[in-house]
């Protein structure tokens, strides 16, 4: 068993664009106007807020607002980022391209499509030397994100910031995606599962960003913010991540 | 009466390792290749439209046969990632940690840079077009498991029935080497006892198309380290290591004893023009096995033959080592075997621990300016205890990790 402060939150979901109007809709229904369709992080030069790819913004985005509401200073955080399909967008374009001018592969984007995309925007934009890693693990993706970084606060770090994302599924890939869809204190351990699926019970967040592969990371969010005391997430096929939450 | 007191973080017992690379199957092709000096790079005669570039291309990969367990899964990513596993007795390996801990207490964390993409763009150059004018894969590549990042990981847990955490590291060219560091980190936290750890990546045209739309790709075989170099020759392998808590099971002579980690924090494909990532993860890694830098006797290093990344790197490497250090590139043997690299290249050191061969630079006749006399172009032999490999990748994502001899 292994134990955890939560610090601080940072969320942007389609129409929800921060972890105050996660709390708002997961609690009460009610969902902010005019919300613009991809977040613009200050982290990015002017020129790459545009054009970085949206998982990239996204990311950075909910980083740093994890990292303001901990009070910590970004650039002293190692960081664990963790997508189930990285950049689908990206991965559609190279792929296109190859099939039909292959020569024609733009070096911007292909230097985009590695997986550790967002993790070396995020170490570029806050000036960080301290180690990133950049992980996948199909639906558990989220869970064994958290595994990595309860095992960096083992090993001696500090904090550890832990960035979960995924964007939409997109050409002829993501026909085939898999189906994308005071403090809390975390308590976790790893156990056997038979057939358990968070997303069975599916959480108001979970319904309306259903769809997006990083999905089996709103049952915990949900649990937060409707200070609920246990959630169990897929770790593997054969493990379940059972979390306590004590809230302070 | 330290049975209450909580695992260490390392160093980690080294059950068995192999690699798999243009120069064969196994540590026997690699270990006769390194001390002959033959290179696996031949010209390139990769896909339906080759660049004119040499290649490190694995022999053998299109006649493996996945077992009828593993049906679906085919690719030319997961047939390496089998071929390389059946190499060395790692299954052996496998089979004693599992009878020890329990299949769920060994963990599979694997390392890629671009896992089964090869599949996907198949499946993009053969799309079949609906009478609604939507194109979709062809039926026999609609198969999700090969599609993702996480093929390589789900892979290696299907063929090895491990049940322990498993995970899929891509962090570009560094992604296998950061599986030993994060393999540590589970053991120690008590998330599993052992791990297999390891990395595959083939060829493929996202690759050879993007170095070379970032104009990296040499049209000669590289030179790592030379003044003459213009750039990278790609390769493509596999190679794993079973990794066990110290004391859990019997001895052994190799130990992982060092990991260091950093960021550049500089450009998302050019190094730190000071080396300053570099310099972090070895000095990291240095730290955490306990080692003045003249204690090493062997470094592998990332060498990856474009201009910009050997200057720095031999510049770091000068700043931190004395000359006595014996340091090297085999990429001129392999190719840059891109997720690969770590394992591969960390199988180099664990050689150069238990062979006493320390590899040169093969290629490499004229050394750039920033080279010390650590860089050594020729093979040499001597009995060493402690060795370290380097890998860097996109994004100013390094790690250094030190491999030490027991006994």
């Amino acid at each position: 068993m292994r134990e955890a402060v939560v610090e601080g939150i940072g969320f942007w979901g389609s129409g929800l664009p921060d972890w105050d109007a996660a709390c708002a809709w997961a609690r009460a229904g009610v969902q902010p106007a005019q919300v613009p369709a991809r977040p613009a992080p200050m982290l990015l030069a002017a020129n790459e807020r545009r054009r970085a790819p949206a998982t990239v913004a996204v990311a950075l985005e909910a980083a740093l607002a994890a990292c303001e509401a901990a009070g910590r200073e970004a650039a002293e955080l190692p960081s664990v980022f963790t997508s189930t399909h990285g950049e689908m967008s990206i991965s559609d374009y190279m792929c296109t391209t190859l099939a039909s001018d292959p020569r024609a592969v733009s070096p911007t984007r292909f230097h985009n499509s590695v997986h550790n995309a967002a993790a070396g925007y995020w170490t570029i934009g806050t000036g960080a030397h301290v180690p990133a890693t950049a992980i996948s693990a199909g639906r558990a993706s989220f869970a064994q994100g958290l595994v990595e970084a309860m095992a960096q606060l083992a090993a001696g770090s500090e904090a550890v910031l832990l960035v979960a994302y995924d964007g939409p599924a997109c050409g002829p890939l993501g026909e085939v995606a898999t189906p994308c869809a005071g403090l809390p204190t975390l308590r976790m351990a790893l156990e056997p599962c038979a057939g358990t699926d968070a997303a069975d019970d599916a959480g108001p967040l979970s319904r309306r960003l259903a769809g997006n592969a990083m999905q089996p990371a709103l049952p915990l969010l949900e649990a937060l913010a409707l200070e609920r005391t246990q959630v169990l997430l897929p770790a593997s096929p054969d493990l379940a991540l059972r979390i306590d939450i004590g809230h302070g | 009466m330290t049975a209450a007191s909580p695992p260490r973080l390392l160093p980690l017992n080294i059950l068995a390792h192999s690699a798999t690379t243009a120069l064969g199957a196994g540590l026997d092709a690699q270990r006769q290749a390194l001390a002959h000096g033959r290179s696996g790079l031949r010209r390139n005669d990769f896909g339906a439209d080759p660049l004119d570039c040499w290649i490190g291309r694995v022999d053998g990969v299109e006649e493996v046969a996945l077992p009828p367990a593993l049906a679906g899964l085919e690719c030319r990513n997961n047939a390496l990632a089998w071929l390389a596993l059946q190499q060395d007795g790692l299954l052996d390996a496998v089979a004693a940690v599992v009878a020890r801990h329990g299949a769920r207490r060994v963990a599979v964390v694997m390392g890629t840079s671009t896992s089964a993409i090869g599949a996907t763009e198949e499946a993009y150059a053969r799309l079949h077009t609906d009478s609604a004018g939507v194109a979709h894969f062809p039926p026999e590549l609609q198969r999700p498991r090969i599609h993702t990042p996480h093929a390589l990981g789900d892979f290696v847990r299907a063929a090895t029935g491990l049940r322990g955490p498993c995970v899929t590291v891509a962090t570009a060219c560094s992604s296998s080497a950061k599986v030993f560091a994060q393999a540590a980190r589970l053991i120690h936290a008590g998330f599993a006892d052992a791990a297999l750890v390891g990395g595959v990546d083939t060829l493929c045209g996202s690759v050879l198309f993007g170095f070379h739309s970032l104009q990296l790709v040499a049209t000669a075989p590289c030179q790592p380290f030379d003044a003459r170099r213009s750039g990278l020759s790609l390769g493509e392998a596999g190679g794993y290591a079973v990794l066990e808590r110290a004391g859990a099971g019997p001895e052994t002579a190799l130990q992982l004893s060092g990991y260091g980690e950093s960021s550049d924090a500089h450009h998302m494909s050019a190094p730190h023009p000071q080396g300053l990532g570099a310099r972090l993860a070895m000095q990291q890694a240095l730290h955490s096995a306990g080692l003045e830098p003249a204690q090493l006797g062997y470094l592998n290093l990332h060498g990856t033959s474009t201009p910009a990344n050997d200057g720095i790197e031999a510049t770091a490497v000068a700043a931190l080592f004395p000359p006595s250090l014996h340091a090297s590139s085999t990429k001129g043997w392999t190719g840059h075997t891109l997720g690969a690299a770590g394992i591969v290249e960390s199988v180099f050191a664990l050689l150069a621990l238990s062979d006493g061969l320390l590899p040169g630079t093969l290629n490499s006749t004229v050394p750039d300016p920033a080279c010390g006399p650590q860089i050594r172009f020729d093979n040499a032999r001597a009995d060493i205890r402690h060795a370290m490999n380097n890998s860097f990748g996109f994004g100013g994502n390094n790690c250094s990790l030190v491999f030490g001899k027991v006994g």
